[in-house]
């Protein structure tokens, strides 16, 4: 009874992702400074900000529907926080796992986009309407591309769970070299379900203020953030599991290092791209995820089903 | 949402993608922009009505503190008309200090409005490197002047501090730091795709559009209207200078860009020859206290297009009217025809590609009923009386407590 709760709670759960999700942005915003040579923050500054938010006075809109508004960033907390368990992190295994995990693990993950969809919504508030219809419309452009690369992989290992995945390119290392694309892919993709530069759009500061946050304030907003934090690290974990697992089987310690290297080598490319372009246009988002990320990713699949035919029938 | 089809969204007057208050009414049909009006009126400061109770000398300061931005464009500006009525003749070396000092300045605008258009498209990283190489320029302008904007550097007849030929090899350096950076933006403005995507086929001006609505500087000069005051009508230096007009036919905001980077290595090619032919000589000539009467326009190519001053002198130390007309003013107009049919995503930079400066060109309106003859506006006794009924509607008489105080007083 009391280690699942141990579990959940504290490693490898809330707290443990909390601390690795601060860090995560500490590291994606002092990297984004430095690339623009600017000092950045110190490496509390995350948990200064969270502390801050915590502290502050809780106001909801009159016109907001009270239920939903406060419930949102609690819903897209427990979601991201949810999703972690499937996904192997220091060994070839989770610590949960069941054939179909992945196709949870996504879900999971799109469960977030649609928390800021409905906190925006009901804020009632123009701004935070604009920028939830954004992130739903967003949603739409970059979850088939994402979900088609993670396919690709699977279907190679014909699997639907990560931990065998990680088991079957542990034993077949050099078939990574197939999915290199995919992986740039959902590099990009993931980019778009964080909301970072230059698929900020549904929170596109000059245009719409903040958008679906931009009601929110106190700790609301901190679960927000925090979901954030730890959707990232959870979106890099994915990745780091479908399309680097590598290194696995030296055990607890040195996988564990492994995988830090990875997810921050993620968080570095995603500080980098996000530092050397301009934001883009919704309509050009859609048009790009549809008419370039999703052909390729398809031609991804196609790749994975023609090796399986190939070399693993 | 309660009417999906069209929504309303007010920018302004506070928003983040605003420096200044302005208000832009936007309609939207999705992400479409049907239809926008803007708004101004929000930082009126009487600008104008002021001068006319100020010496001349104390208009200087005044006028310099319109904007910002471009304090010298507005004080030059001035300045020249005061001198046009007074008769004076100015040192040639004052001349040639006046007009470094504009270069300067457009130099240090133009690094300012290309950062504000990288913020304005979510490219930060721009923001933080045009901003970075801006402080070259404002050192320099401190170390000239010493202040980084209102640089008070004109007088009445000259200009008030000279150069050292120190400062001027100085200039020459950083400008060789300047010119290497701009170069930089250059190739990005050239090369960037998402830069150039982002700001290609928006916030369209035709040239005929251009012309008709009177747009003035890198806007008008980007839709193809090849216009510069430096060229078709020299005032200080410019007419002994050699250089280009900057402009192209993109008619869009990318136009704009390039318009303006275009202008830093014309202002970088021009410092060069004012610091070479700096004549020598005194900076300034005694001018008269009192101005005789007589009007004068002084027109001047301000970073963000011509700016107008009209002076009229009385013979006495004050000016009886002074009119400003700042280049925003001329552009604010084209906004919203800029705006119609865009993206809301291009609302910030299609406003921002105007470089618009909202305090300079701010003004009061007063609209006369035609048929009453009525004003909207209140003086203050009607303000006052506003007040009163205000007061008396929530049960509140002050007229009477004023009366019961003023009685209890006598009586102690």
């Amino acid at each position: 009874m009391l280690l699942p709760l141990i579990q959940l709670l504290v490693f490898p759960g809330l707290l443990f992702l909390a601390v690795i999700g601060l860090a995560g942005e500490f590291a994606d915003r002092k990297l984004y400074a430095r690339f623009q040579n600017r000092m950045g923050p110190p490496w509390f500054q995350p948990l200064a900000d969270l502390i801050k938010l915590m502290a502050k006075e809780e106001v909801v809109p009159t016109e907001a529907d009270r239920l939903l508004f406060t419930g949102a960033p609690a819903f897209a907390l427990t979601s991201v926080v949810a999703a972690f368990l499937y996904i192997p992190v220091w060994g070839p295994g989770a610590l949960l796992s069941f054939n179909g995990d992945a196709v949870v693990v996504l879900y999971l993950l799109t469960l977030p986009t649609f928390t800021y969809f409905l906190g925006g919504w009901f804020s009632r508030s123009v701004y935070a309407m604009l920028g939830a219809l954004r992130s739903l419309t967003q949603l739409f452009a970059y979850e088939v591309p994402l979900f088609l690369t993670v396919l690709g992989p699977c279907l190679l290992a014909g699997t639907w769970s990560l931990s065998e995945l990680t088991r079957f390119f542990g034993a077949h290392p050099w078939a990574l070299l197939a999915n290199a694309v995919g992986f740039a892919m959902a590099l990009i993709s993931l980019m778009g379900k964080l909301e970072k530069v230059p698929f900020d759009i549904p929170e596109a500061e000059t245009e719409i203020v903040a958008g679906s946050f931009t009601e929110y304030g106190g700790r609301f907003l901190a679960f927000f953030r925090l979901s954030f934090d730890i959707e990232m690290i959870v979106g890099a974990s994915l990745l780091a599991a479908v399309f680097l697992p590598f290194g696995l089987q030296f055990g607890p310690v040195a996988g564990f290092a492994l995988y830090l290297v990875k997810i921050f080598f993620i968080i570095a490319v995603i500080a980098f791209i996000r530092s050397a372009v301009a934001r883009v246009r919704i309509d050009q988002m859609i048009s790009l995820c549809w008419k370039v990320f999703a052909p390729v990713a398809f031609l991804q699949v196609l790749v994975n089903l023609i090796l399986k035919g190939v070399l693993f029938s | 949402m309660p009417d999906q089809d069209s929504v309303k969204i007010p920018v302004g007057p506070q928003h983040p993608s605003l420096k200044e208050p302005e208000s832009f009414l936007i309609t939207l049909r999705g992400e479409k922009i049907t239809s926008a009006s803007v708004r101004m009126g929000y930082n009126h400061r009487g600008v104008e009505k002021g001068a006319e109770g100020r010496t001349y000398t104390q208009d200087i300061y005044l006028v310099e503190r319109i904007c910002g931005i471009c304090s010298h464009a507005h004080a030059t500006c001035f300045i020249q008309a005061v001198e046009e009525v007074a008769g004076l003749e100015v040192p040639r070396r004052a001349v040639y200090i006046r007009t470094l000092m504009a270069e300067l300045e457009r130099v240090h605008s133009h690094l300012l409005w290309l950062g504000v258009a990288g913020h304005e498209i979510g490219f930060d990283t721009l923001l933080m490197y045009s901003w970075r190489d801006r402080e070259v320029v404002m050192d320099l302008l401190a170390e000239i002047s010493g202040n980084r904007v209102n640089y008070s550097m004109n007088t009445l007849g000259g200009v008030r501090r000279d150069l050292s030929r120190g400062q001027l090899q100085k200039i020459l350096k950083d400008v060789d730091v300047l010119e290497e950076r701009t170069q930089t933006y250059i190739r990005l403005a050239q090369e960037e795709i998402t830069l150039i995507r982002r700001l290609s086929d928006v916030g369209v001006v035709t040239h005929e559009d251009a012309v008709r609505l009177a747009i003035v500087g890198p806007t008008a000069r980007a839709s193809g209207v090849k216009r510069d005051t430096r060229k078709d009508d020299p005032y200080l230096a410019y007419g002994e200078l050699d250089f280009d007009v900057v402009w192209n036919e993109h008619c869009d905001v990318y136009g704009r860009t390039l318009v303006r980077v275009g202008e830093l290595m014309e202002s970088y090619k021009l410092i060069r020859q004012i610091v070479k032919a700096m004549p020598d000589g005194p900076i300034t000539v005694k001018a008269p206290r009192k101005v005789p009467a007589g009007e004068a326009i002084s027109r001047y190519e301000a970073p963000r297009g011509e700016d107008v001053h009209y002076v009229r002198g009385n013979g006495t130390e004050k000016p009886e009217r002074v009119k400003v007309r700042a280049p925003t003013l001329a552009n604010l107009q084209a906004v919203s025809h800029m705006l119609q049919d865009g993206y809301l995503a291009d609302m910030p930079i299609v406003i921002a590609a105007i470089d618009p400066c909202f305090s300079c060109t701010d003004r009061s309106v007063t609209l006369n009923r035609l048929d009453t003859g009525g004003r909207d506006t209140s003086d203050w006794s009607a303000l006052r009386k506003l007040g009163i009924e205000f007061y008396r509607g929530l049960g509140v008489d002050f007229a009477g407590l004023n009366r019961q105080l003023s009685n209890s007083m006598r009586r102690t």
